[in-house]
């Protein structure tokens, strides 16, 4: 205050503590905020922009529905601003401002259709989350029974069998390429890492023909649900070691160099170091293989086929699956009735099995202190 | 003080000494089992390539190089005609759709993360498009058939209207009148290409994201302290920077597109009529996965054969887009960094 007061005589005592601080009549300016002009218009260009496309839309043009008036709400709402800004600051500013409208409008129109997806499936399909639908199988449901006579008890088993197979082997298989490309290296791991990449590309379908072509062609093996379990793994494999790779690389290497020096053997340091350090990272690199595999379906067409009665054995007979029981559903499906509800039911269910999954892989990511949260893979 | 004698102080050699490992059987044991992990993996990639080229040499035994200018898909048990044009035809297209919408939503969901949003709000964002990813395509493909379809046919129908003299939102109705009714955009290729979109969105975005958080931001300060806007930045450094990454992200987007299987085949009604598939807003699409997912419980003899070697074609262009895309992110990463 007082050194204000020296360097401005004619300045009374100013109220606001906020100048107090500012050097000589500068006023503070705060970074990344918007300031009540660039409010008062965005404020200003939402009304008119409402304002116009009612009355184009209400009084001009032949059009209708909800869609349209938003896309002519919309684009009017970003010429008004640009044009306000373009007024008020010029034309470079009126250019960033509508251009920040732009990428915000695009991220948030990415969000529309999982907020769509999600609610469609809960709405539709949350009669999945009761006992019967549950317990029961569809071994004598038909399209004209009531919902409770029919349930996806033999899919939902089906699917764990198959997906812990699946694990059984792939995460094994997974673990050990991503150590073999961390930890051993060597002129083999380029190739390794370049064909892991180019494995997570397959398509899910091509996985199916290929389990299809080597052993059930030449009758080594039925359709089963083993069959499903191996040609899932071949998409599970990728997606788990090229997560457990990003994990173990952030093992750091004084932890290694340490056992080293203590005499640790290679196998030692990777077994008693490297691989409890990582963990956490590790199951969540599981945990994300999974979510990527539990939804697939069209390997599980090709190389189990589906069934409609219970079947606990995977390596005989045919075995049902989540996702077949919805893909058969939809397919006999005629938009409406029963089979309809139990689509939506165990679309529901699948789709709450993948939330937790993702969930938990977010959780134990967050918690395994090495700061990594591997992402899931998209799937096909 | 004691003198030492010369020769009491021992001289190191100075000739260099070969370092020797040496491993004990457990290491052994440790490091053939990882090496024979990763064998596991070439392995794996060439019997793939190899058992499908193997059991679709019927399909191409009977068929020779028509097989691949031929549009008609009608194998039968003793034969029939097949070819895969109008299958790839097919999936190119609904793979064009979506890259086309894909990519421009990709690129700003990646800027407004990485350039706008709040940290807060980044890491919102972040986990929901990663759970776009986790979706399962065959809830994509309920959800685009019973929801989605019901919106977007009034969309066609106004793409079709009004921007017709646009060669592929050109539609030809079903019924002679001359005017198209709603029910001449259900199950078309354009709707599958919007689902497809959302697919590959995630991947897209995860891509391009990764190199513009890469952007150097020395000289991204450069450009704010010389006076730019944020878009000024965004247009003169982030994405001059980050081309290769959007390049690089568009093409493994369309390869996830082209090999996306039960979403299409429950969304698209297959037809292999030329005309009809390139007129995107109208019933009718086709694609390699989905005929392979909807015809495979009747085939069997050489229609097998045929949709292996149906599985084989998509397997090499699949195989040839993300060779491609990855050699162009390295690319991009290594030889655009600067000196700041």
């Amino acid at each position: 205050m007082t050194t204000i007061d020296l360097a401005n005589p004619d300045v009374e005592e100013d109220p606001d503590p906020s100048d107090a601080v500012a050097p000589l009549g500068e006023a503070l300016i705060r970074i990344r905020r918007l300031d009540p002009d660039s409010v008062i218009t965005y404020c200003g260009a939402a009304f008119s922009a409402l304002a116009l496309a009612w009355l184009i839309y209400e009084r001009f043009a032949p059009f209708s529905g909800g869609l349209g008036f938003l896309v002519v709400a919309w684009t009017a709402f970003c010429i008004i601003v640009y044009s306000l800004c373009r007024q008020q600051w010029g034309k470079i500013a009126a250019r960033d401002h509508l251009v920040r409208l732009l990428v915000a409008s695009m991220a948030m129109l990415a969000l529309i259709p999982l907020g769509s997806i999600v609610f469609t499936v809960v709405q539709r399909g949350y009669h999945g989350l009761q006992p019967s639908f549950l317990t029961h199988t569809m071994a004598g449901a038909a399209s004209l029974s009531k919902f409770s006579q029919g349930g996806a008890w033999h899919s939902i088993v089906g699917s764990f069998e198959v997906v812990g197979i699946a694990m059984l082997i792939s995460v094994p298989l997974g673990v050990m390429t991503a150590v073999f490309l961390n930890e051993i290296g060597g002129r083999l791991a380029r190739p390794v890492r370049t064909l892991t990449d180019a494995m997570s590309a397959v398509p899910s379908v091509v996985a199916g023909l290929f389990i299809f072509a080597v052993l059930i062609q030449p009758q080594y093996l039925k359709a089963t649900g083993f069959a499903g379990a191996l040609a899932i793994s071949i998409l599970m494999v990728p997606t788990v070691t090229r997560t457990a790779e990003v994990v173990l690389r952030l093992v750091p290497g004084g932890l290694r160099e340490a056992s080293f020096a203590l005499g640790g053997s290679e196998w030692n340091t990777t077994k008693q170091v490297v691989l409890p350090t990582a963990r956490t990272g590790l199951v969540t690199a599981v945990v994300l293989g999974v979510a990527r595999v539990v939804g697939e379906t069209a390997p599980l067409i090709i190389t189990m086929i589906g069934a409609q009665q219970f079947n606990g054995n995977p390596f005989r007979g045919l075995q049902d699956a989540l996702p077949l029981f919805i893909w058969s559903d939809k397919v006999n499906s005629t938009g409406q009735g029963v089979v309809d509800t139990w689509m939506w039911s165990g679309a529901c269910v699948l789709l709450a099995i993948v939330l937790v999954l993702f969930v938990a892989a977010r959780v134990l990511g967050n918690r395994s202190g090495l700061g990594a949260v591997p992402r899931v893979r998209r799937q096909r | 003080m004691t003198t030492i004698a010369i020769s009491d102080v021992s001289v190191p050699d100075e000739s260099p000494i070969a370092i020797q490992v040496t491993r004990n059987g457990r290491d052994r044991v440790y490091r053939s089992t990882g090496y024979a992990a990763g064998w596991v993996t070439l392995v794996l990639m060439g019997l793939i390539g190899g058992f499908l080229l193997y059991r679709s040499f019927d399909a191409f035994r009977y068929e020779g190089l028509r097989f691949f200018t031929e549009t008609r898909w009608l194998p039968n048990a003793s034969g029939g005609v097949f070819g895969i044009a109008a299958l790839l035809l097919g999936t190119v297209l609904i793979a064009a759709v979506a890259l086309v919408l894909a990519v421009p939503i990709a690129i700003g969901t990646a800027l407004f993360i990485t350039e706008y949003a709040p940290r807060r709000l980044r890491k919102v964002l972040t986990s929901a498009i990663d759970l776009l990813a986790a979706v399962p395509s065959l809830i994509y493909g309920i959800w685009g058939a019973s929801i989605l379809q019901s919106k977007v046919v009034y969309v066609s129908r106004f793409l079709s209207d009004h921007f017709g003299w646009f060669p592929p939102f050109h539609t030809t109705p079903f019924s002679g009148s001359g005017h198209t009714t709603l029910a001449d955009f259900s199950a078309s290729a354009f709707l599958a290409g919007i689902v497809v979109a959302l697919m590959s969105l995630p991947i897209c975005t995860a891509v391009i994201r990764e190199v513009f958080s890469q952007a150097p931001p020395g000289e991204k300060e450069g450009a704010l302290a010389l006076g730019a806007t944020r878009w000024g930045v965004i247009r003169d450094v982030v994405l001059p920077f980050g081309k290769g990454g959007i390049i690089g992200g568009s093409m493994l987007g369309l390869g996830r597109a082209l090999g996306e299987t039960v979403a299409v085949a429950l969304i698209i009604s297959r037809t292999t009529n030329v005309h009809n598939l390139l007129q995107l807003l109208k019933t009718g699409g086709n694609s390699i996965a989905a005929t392979i997912a909807r015809s495979w419980s009747e085939a069997s003899g050489i229609q097998t054969s045929a949709l292996m070697a149906a599985g084989l074609v998509l397997f090499g262009v699949t195989l040839a887009i993300n060779a491609a895309a990855s050699f162009v992110v390295a690319r991009s990463r290594s030889g655009a960094a600067t000196e700041i």
